[in-house]
């Protein structure tokens, strides 16, 4: 994809949008023919049950979607190849090949003939262009297939008209309609006549029923690799944007700083390749020719500073003020009846390995930008806001990136480099340094959890779950549909207990159940971090869950098994427990742990087996997972996914956090914050994904994390017969800081 | 300013650069070649991994002056025409790469060891210490052992 590439593709505003429609010369379609689908009837306001089992965010979400779901654009080129354009974003976890085969699944054409670029920003489609939660799949299944079931449609019907056949008779195969003698009228052939908007449907348009599926839900590789081994995939600091040049800021000394004033400016600009310096509301921008460049002349900036957010706060302050929001428990303690556990997990970085990164041309009356955004149109309208232009002179481009977590829901790299453009009069490519994109980046908050369990009988009678948590910021769009949505008033707490409520579950029978979130006001830089409240809520809970059945002297797959509400579910824990061998023999030091989850509509269960002979260089070695997604559409992708999921476990779980050291994280690079390295990573992984028993699938992208954090935690306890209490377990300042 | 002269991917090339600029940013911002990727710029997530002389090393952290006369030899260099490397081959076929990031260094890494060894050991894969933020290790030490195992 080349900066030429992007901008060729068709505006694809609402009012143009029914142009293109009418006067493409190739099919082009939405499907709902010839209707403004923009004013659909919208939604009525749902009512919310509490439990995610029933109804959870990523249905919350696809509601919110549904008025405009059926604004999907797919052409047929004159050569037959489809192309969808697909309003989210790629970052790795494989979407663009699960909805590339589920258009040629409809369309009955090879996959390497279905081309998924990602949408620029479209504000026509309102809360349909986010990429979070793990919704995509779940949210775009059913329209993806609905807009190529369309267009196989009429692409039959344009070859009945043309060749005088009886539509009824014709078959589609390899991107072909086919005649009954046999002869192939290839999509390309036909996609002028199938754009005809006078052509009458003649065939159904109703996509095939999940038993009727030949590609889907077979293991498929990736439509992107090629490029990505061949070094030939463009990520934003790739693309050939004319004039933009290398820009790097110099940021605070404290985490939400501002800069004051320059002392050295004169002597910066005369550095070797520095072409311009401006002052923004986050630091001082320098463009310079090369990065190198760009990167010396910022370090050697003096500047003067503002305070930021929380520049006295460091990470024992944190701990107790998180401690003391806690809400109290409701059941007094009972003694030997009552397990009670607190657990503290530090702040982590998202720590994409592409750092936060963006191109921004401000003209004096338009603007054009790129970058790896998964809200595009809040980071559309924000940034039009910002620079004081009208919406529809702001063109906002996704640019597929090298990875997010969640990290890209917010856009402030975009609205950064828009800034600056603007400040010095000229494009610029904007890359954050990774020490930058560490300290000043987006984190997931720190977490302390009381947690209160009451045994009797031999069984559990209340769980409850306290959690308090940094403030995790939502105003990058979700909140809004929450708000929109009729579940909870605008404001942060409001957005918290409802994303809190329709996510995080308890999913045994532990009689009467209460989880309650507290987040008091600390501000830093937070975005929701793969599973959100999950990994750390449900990887503490499972840690429990151990200690409840060794305190009723019972085994933990066995008390699990017993505990756990349905089939569906012991099904997948007994799958890693007999593919994984729960109970065999383990050496001293070593141990197994074994841990399920469920979410998205979704459930899966992780056994891992951990040598922990050195307490403070535990390894995870092999694991099993087991994952059942309802109707898996590509399990390969699926198990990629779980395998990351298994990979931020162990990451978070062992050693991988944050130290705020007087308003600013220590660690500023991966030598500091220790994400996983191949040495850390198990020799022997299995992931299992479970047969499709339900006629639309669940989500899988953050499904992962918890049961392994689960997993790998109560692992850990068993190996070294402990109780580990805080996280990451092995968190010692191991290393010099970086300056500020 | 100085001029080095050196070859990348086979092709003579004659650069103006300070001394002490490093490599990455003489790839990238100099020449186009846009393989090696910045991750942290001080030899620690090595994204940015290539072959001097055919070794691997860090272009972020090797001034250009010392690839004075050299062949450099980045992730576009390794594939011939249309025929990949091993390497990349079972890349794609245990469907490595994930966001992609860092695989252009990770596959760099994982020749130069099929360069040393055609039957590498667990410990020495959990020697390369290539970040992978997407989690895909279990992947990549498949795909270097199948790729091994072809080269053989």
């Amino acid at each position: 994809m080349t900066y030429e590439d992007e901008s060729s593709r068709p505006i694809l505003d609402r009012r143009r949008f029914l142009t293109v429609l009418v006067a493409a010369p190739v099919l082009t379609v939405a499907v709902r023919w010839g209707l403004d689908v923009a004013e659909a009837e919208t939604t009525a306001t749902p009512s919310l049950p509490q439990l995610p089992e029933v109804y959870d965010l990523g249905d919350l979400y696809t509601l919110a979607t549904t008025p405009t779901a059926d604004m999907l654009v797919l052409e047929v080129t004159d050569d037959g190849r489809v192309r969808l354009y697909l309003p989210r974003m790629e970052v790795g976890q494989g979407i663009t090949t699960a909805i590339a085969m589920l258009v040629a699944e409809e369309m009955d054409i090879p996959l390497s003939k279905v081309e998924i670029p990602l949408s620029d920003a479209r504000p026509e489609l309102i809360f349909n262009q986010l990429t979070g939660g793990s919704t995509t799949i779940r949210s775009t299944y059913a329209p993806v297939r609905r807009a190529a079931a369309g267009a196989r449609a009429r692409l039959v019907s344009a070859a009945a008209v043309k060749y005088h056949l009886d539509a009824d008779q014709l078959t589609t195969k390899d991107g072909s309609v086919i005649a009954p003698d046999g002869t192939a009228y290839s999509y390309g052939s036909l996609s002028a006549a199938a754009a005809d908007p006078h052509l009458e449907t003649q065939v159904s348009d109703t996509p095939k029923s999940p038993s009727e599926f030949g590609l889907v839900g077979t293991a498929t590789n990736r439509i992107d690799a090629r490029k990505m081994v061949t070094g030939q995939f463009t990520y934003t600091l790739d693309l050939d944007v004319p004039n933009a040049k290398p820009t790097m800021v110099r940021r605070p000394p404290t985490i939400q700083g501002s800069p004051q004033a320059i002392g050295n400016e004169a002597e910066v600009r005369a550095m070797p390749g520095v072409i311009d310096i401006a002052m923004v509301p986050t630091g001082v921008a320098v463009t310079a020719e090369t990065f190198g460049q760009a990167l010396d002349a910022k370090n050697a900036l003096k500047v003067t500073w503002n305070p930021g957010s929380i520049d006295g706060l460091s990470n024992d302050d944190i701990k107790q003020k998180l401690r003391a929001a806690v809400v109290p428990f409701t059941v007094p303690p009972l003694g030997t009846l009552t397990v009670d556990a607190e657990f503290d997990y530090a702040c982590v970085s998202h720590a994409p390995l592409e750092t936060n990164s963006a191109i921004a041309d401000v003209r004096a009356d338009r603007a054009e930008i790129w970058s790896g955004l998964k809200i595009p149109i809040i980071a559309l309208q924000k940034i039009a806001l910002d620079l004081g232009l009208p919406q529809d002179k702001v063109t906002v481009h996704v640019v597929q990136s090298g990875g997010s977590f969640g990290r890209r829901l917010f856009h402030d790299g975009a609205l950064e480099a828009a800034r600056i453009s603007k400040a010095m009069g000229r494009p610029v490519k904007l890359m954050w340094s990774r020490i930058d994109d560490m300290r000043h980046g987006r984190i997931r908050g720190a977490t302390h959890h009381a947690v209160r369990a009451t045994l009797g009988l031999g069984q559990v009678l209340s769980y409850e779950h306290r959690v308090a948590s940094i403030k995790t910021d939502w105003r990058h769009g979700f909140g809004e549909i929450i708000t929109a949505m009729g579940a909870e008033g605008p404001g942060n707490t409001g957005y918290t207990q409802t994303i809190f409520n329709l996510t995080v579950e308890c999913p045994y029978n532990f009689g009467v159940v209460t989880e309650v979130i507290n987040e008091p006001d600390i501000n830093m830089n937070t975005a929701a971090w793969r599973s959100v409240y999950s990994a750390t809520t449900r990887g503490a809970e499972e840690a429990v869950v151990d200690e409840i059945a060794a305190k009723l002297g019972k085994d933990p797959y066995q008390f699990r098994m017993s505990s756990l509400k349905n089939d569906a579910q012991r099904a997948v824990l007994r799958k890693v427990a007999e593919e994984g061998s729960w109970g065999r023999t383990m050496p001293a030091g070593h141990a197994q742990g074994i841990a399920y989850h469920q979410e998205y509509k979704s459930k899966t269960a992780c056994l891992v087996e951990m040598d922990a002979t050195d307490p403070e260089n535990p390894r995870v070695y092999k694991a099993t997972i087991a994952v059942d997604v309802g109707l898996p559409i590509n399990p390969r992708g699926i198990q990629a996914q779980m395998l990351g999921g298994l990979t931020d476990a162990i990451s978070t779980v062992l050693r991988a956090g944050l130290h705020i050291d007087h308003g600013l994280p220590l660690e500023g690079s991966y030598s500091q914050f220790h994400y996983a390295r191949q040495k850390n990573s198990p020799m022997d992984v299995k992931v299992f994904v479970m047969p499709a028993n339900r006629d639309e699938p669940g989500g899988s992208g953050e499904l992962g994390v918890p049961a392994a954090a689960g997993a790998v935690i109560c692992a850990y306890a068993r190996a070294t017969k402990t109780k580990p209490r805080s996280f990451p377990i092995n968190f010692d300042v191991d290393f010099e800081p970086f300056p500020r | 300013m100085p001029s080095y002269t050196f070859t990348v991917n086979g092709e003579s090339v004659t650069v103006d650069a300070p001394a002490d600029l490093a490599m990455l940013w003489v790839l990238r911002d100099k020449l186009g070649v846009k393989g090696p990727k910045y991750g942290c710029g001080i030899n620690v997530c090595k994204a940015c991994t290539s072959h001097l002389d055919g070794e691997a090393f860090n272009p972020c952290v090797t001034p250009v002056s010392d690839c004075a006369g050299r062949e450099v030899t980045t992730i576009e260099g390794l594939a011939d025409g249309d025929q990949l490397h091993p390497v990349q081959e079972a890349w794609l076929d245990r469907d490595v790469p994930q966001c992609g990031y860092c695989q252009p260094g990770q596959i760099m890494a994982a020749v130069a060891l099929l360069k040393r060894t055609s039957t590498p050991t667990d410990a020495e894969i959990d020697a390369i210490e290539n970040v992978c933020r997407c989690g895909t290790y279990f992947r990549i030490r498949e795909a270097i052992k199948q790729a091994a195992a072809a080269m053989r």
